[in-house]
């Protein structure tokens, strides 16, 4: 609460609670972003996004093109998915996401020669957008574009598009927000984004507000990025309804219930059900608005992202431009490979990504850092009893109990939890952090989540 | 680890290691990766630094019987947690969070000086047994453990809990008792209190180790400052106090001391600081944390004004430890966005 007043007062936008991590980002945010061509095989998921699974529509050992479709399906719900490579498929297997989630793909082995189109990078870090009039696409264009082109959300939630900006009468949308928090500590992928591609981002922005009928967007970026801020600002100029909103920084602060209170003062209801759709916000992170403008201006499908190798568990760490389907493996060992005390490698950053058991898994559209770290790095969990501090509950950002909800799900019993609503806890882990009982607080929560979703589906059937 | 630790990267180099394939090679947990690294027993042992001072004025004021005092009772702590954790087939790990040597610590504070060391000893056993083992061990037991220890005393002897020695200092400079009464005792009935610097420095007779508001002060803002206490259970103490002294003074000015003295006086600095502080008997919540606070300060009034005892953390803290569970019902935080809509 004071720490709010105060950022308040320095002219931040902050919300009330959360914690403070160390960043950590040193280590790959000076390195500008490289691009990486595998020598394969690749492993394309035909699952990258939240909703119905798509099917291969190539036959083993054919030739494909960069970016020619290989995988579809109807379901609206669902994102096409793209050949990052051109080169010839293989057989189709069994792929094991970094969630950990086993899903059928696609092997796919790069050309020998022009597995890129020329220029590759260059054009994925175009700064050149004038004259590019977002107005001048229809709404449902854009959105046929981002629904062709396979976009999801790239933050992690992977939720297809084309299906959270299409409009809905009954519910307008009069903000779009920008997120370009990155509040995860060691990932600098959309820090590296914003700075050496920022016109993108804009343009990607402004058809998405185009899209959902949006008479304001706001680029909301914490203030440990003053140089991202800058290239942001520069390149919003001149933009109508177009703001850059300072945040604290402060995690969870690219949370979508903290980050919409922060810059507009709005409260979206809780999960399961609340979305900022309800306070008329749409979302969007800052690597999905430039695949947008990408998609819809260019064409372009999302067959790569950048993503965040980093930790002191690896020689070389940077940021890299890699095709989706990209084993762990091999990026990796594009980086100087792991060191010799490296502990556990995270998909993601390490306040809510999941670990991998191995590296034979493929980078996907939701994957934005790789963080290997070493024991010196990693909190250990070894869990004494709570002395009811209080701390968690101070600094849920979500202002539930934790540790009444682990508690209550540690002896099974779902209902006390869910009186504790468990269910609106958005996993941020803030309470795992701060507990000096080192009691796996978020670990417990999750499980009971996970627990009470199998209920429920059983209680259905 | 800051992140000043982090080496200076490497350049390119080959693979400093073969990248192993589909073996689980690597530590799988659930996120998150990172903790604060404050553990408990760091907390304790902030909490210990933060009374060193009011240690040392106690050895000042005292000399050898502060040694022994704390000595006594930290021993009959210590040794009933290793006996307790015996019986119940425990490890002996909680030795080492060192909640216990805060109980005994703030139990031999909060004795008479001039108190027998064996009865100190028997106040540490209570503490833990009764209090703390009991109920399952840290963070289990409804009430504060060296109150219950000091409250076992003063039943079991009641005319040696409220014998105030005089301390060696104010002997020297020439006063000629062995006893003394404390300055709440002295403004209970009317006599003369000493003066307000005094009281508040700690120069009076009194418990060993509360009588100095001042290094109370210092220890507990230090606390506040390294987010090891929170600030409401303080805040809501001397708020409380402040506002029933200051009426009570307003009322009848030649019966009741003003706020001032409240403050300064008896183990209420000390008390809203390190006692009310306590985690394990204050709720969990936020507000719940204030509303205790204020509850204890007003309670403390209470038995201050109109009570027999002319001192009333002990019973404040005890009293609002029995509330706690129900305060913590009424004060659990409603989540940001409302309750889970039902299914
Ligand atoms: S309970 Fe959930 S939302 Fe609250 S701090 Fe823990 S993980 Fe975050
Ligand atoms: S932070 Fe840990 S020790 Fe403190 S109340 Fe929560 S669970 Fe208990």
């Amino acid at each position: 609460m004071i720490g709010t007043l105060l950022d308040r007062f320095r002219g931040l936008k902050s919300f009330p609670r959360g914690i403070h991590p160390p960043h950590r980002k040193k280590l790959s945010e000076p390195r500008p972003i490289e691009l990486f061509i595998p020598k394969g095989p690749l492993q394309v998921p035909m699952v990258q996004h939240l909703g119905a699974g798509c099917t291969p529509i190539v036959k083993p050992k054919q030739e494909v093109q960069y970016g020619e479709k290989i995988g579809d399906v109807e379901a609206f719900v669902s994102a096409p998915i793209h050949a990052s490579v051109a080169g010839t498929t293989g057989a189709g297997i069994v792929a094991v996401l970094p969630s950990g989630r086993r899903v059928p793909a696609i092997t796919l082995t790069p050309a020998a020669e022009g597995a890129l189109p020329v220029g590759f990078l260059e054009q994925f870090l175009d700064r050149n957008w004038d004259g590019v009039e977002p107005t001048s696409f229809s709404p449902e264009a854009v959105v046929q574009g981002m629904r062709d082109q396979g976009i999801v959300g790239m933050g992690g939630a992977t939720f297809p598009t084309h299906v959270k900006l299409k409009r809905d009468p009954n519910r307008p949308v009069d903000t779009v927000v920008l997120n370009g928090c990155e509040c995860e500590p060691y990932l600098t992928a959309d820090h590296r984004l914003m700075l050496e591609s920022p016109e993108a981002i804009v343009v990607g922005l402004y058809l998405a507000m185009h899209a959902v009928g949006a008479k304001r967007a706001i680029i909301a970026i914490e203030n440990n990025k003053p140089d991202a801020i800058e290239a942001m600002r520069r390149a919003a100029l001149g933009r109508p309804g177009f703001e850059v909103a300072v945040c604290a920084t402060s995690y969870p602060m690219g949370g979508e219930r903290q980050l919409v209170w922060a810059v507009l003062g709005r409260t979206v209801p809780s999960a399961p059900k609340g979305l900022p759709l309800d306070v008329g916000v749409v979302m969007i992170n800052c690597a999905t608005a430039h695949c947008i403008a990408r998609a819809v201006v260019r064409g372009m499908p999302l067959t790569h992202r950048v993503v965040t190798v980093t930790g002191r568990g690896v020689a070389r760490p940077g940021n890299y431009l890699v095709p989706t389907g990209t084993l762990f493996s091999e990026l990796i060992d594009h980086c100087g490979g792991l060191t010799d005390e490296v502990l556990k490698v995270v998909a993601g950053g390490p306040m809510m990504g999941p670990t991998v058991p191995h590296l034979n898994v493929p980078v996907v559209k939701g994957t934005s850092g790789i963080t290997c770290m070493v024991d010196a790095e990693t909190a250990h969990w070894v869990e004494t009893p709570c002395i009811r501090c209080g701390k968690c509950v101070d600094n849920c950002p979500l202002h539930l109990s934790p540790t009444k909800i682990a508690h209550a799900v540690k002896f099974r019993d779902y209902a006390m939890a869910n009186q504790y609503d468990m269910m609106a806890c958005c996993e941020c882990g803030c309470c795992a952090y701060v507990c000096p009982a080192n009691i796996p607080l978020a670990q417990y929560i999750k499980a009971g989540k996970n627990q009470q979703r199998l209920m429920a589906a059983q209680n259905k059937k | 680890m800051s992140d000043a630790e982090i080496p200076p990267l490497p350049e390119a180099t080959p693979a400093a290691k073969p990248v192993p394939e589909s073996r689980s090679e690597f530590l799988v947990t659930s996120a998150p990766h990172l903790a604060a690294g404050v553990s408990t027993r760091r907390v304790m042992f902030e909490v210990v630094l933060a009374m060193v001072p009011l240690f040392v004025f106690a050895v000042y004021m005292h000399h050898a019987r502060a040694v022994v005092l704390t000595a006594a009772t930290l021993a009959g702590c210590l040794l009933t947690e290793v006996l307790a954790n015996a019986i119940r087939g425990r490890s002996q790990a909680s030795l080492s969070d060192g909640s216990a040597v805060v109980t005994g610590v703030i139990l031999a504070f909060s004795l008479p000086p001039s108190l027998p060391p064996y009865m100190a000893f028997i106040g540490g056993v209570v503490a833990i047994a009764l209090a703390k083992a009991v109920f399952g061990g840290l963070g289990q037991n409804l009430f504060n453990p060296a109150m219950v220890g000091r409250a076992f005393l003063m039943v079991c002897f009641p005319a040696a809990m409220v014998t105030w020695a005089v301390p060696v200092p104010l002997q020297e400079i020439g006063v000629d008792a062995t006893t003394m009464a404390t300055p709440l005792y002295a403004a209970a009935r009317n006599e003369a209190i000493p003066a307000m610097s005094d009281l508040f420095v700690g120069t009076v007779g009194g418990s060993l180790g509360e009588t100095s508001a001042l290094l109370a002060l210092i220890g507990g803002l230090y606390l506040v400052m390294r987010r090891i206490a929170d600030w409401r259970q303080p805040l809501g103490v001397l708020a409380a106090v402040a506002i029933f002294a200051a009426i009570a003074h307003r009322v009848n000015p030649a019966e009741y001391e003003g706020p001032l003295f409240h403050l300064s006086s008896g183990a209420l600095m000390f008390g809203a600081f390190f006692i009310a502080t306590d985690y394990v008997g204050a709720p969990i919540t936020p507000r719940g944390r204030l509303i205790f606070g204020f509850g204890v300060g007003v309670l403390v009034m209470v038995i201050r004004v109109f009570g027999a005892y002319p001192e009333g953390v002990m019973f404040a803290i005890l009293i609002m430890n029995a509330l706690t569970p129900l305060i913590e019902r009424w004060t659990t935080p409603v989540p940001f966005g409302g309750h889970v809509a039902a299914a």
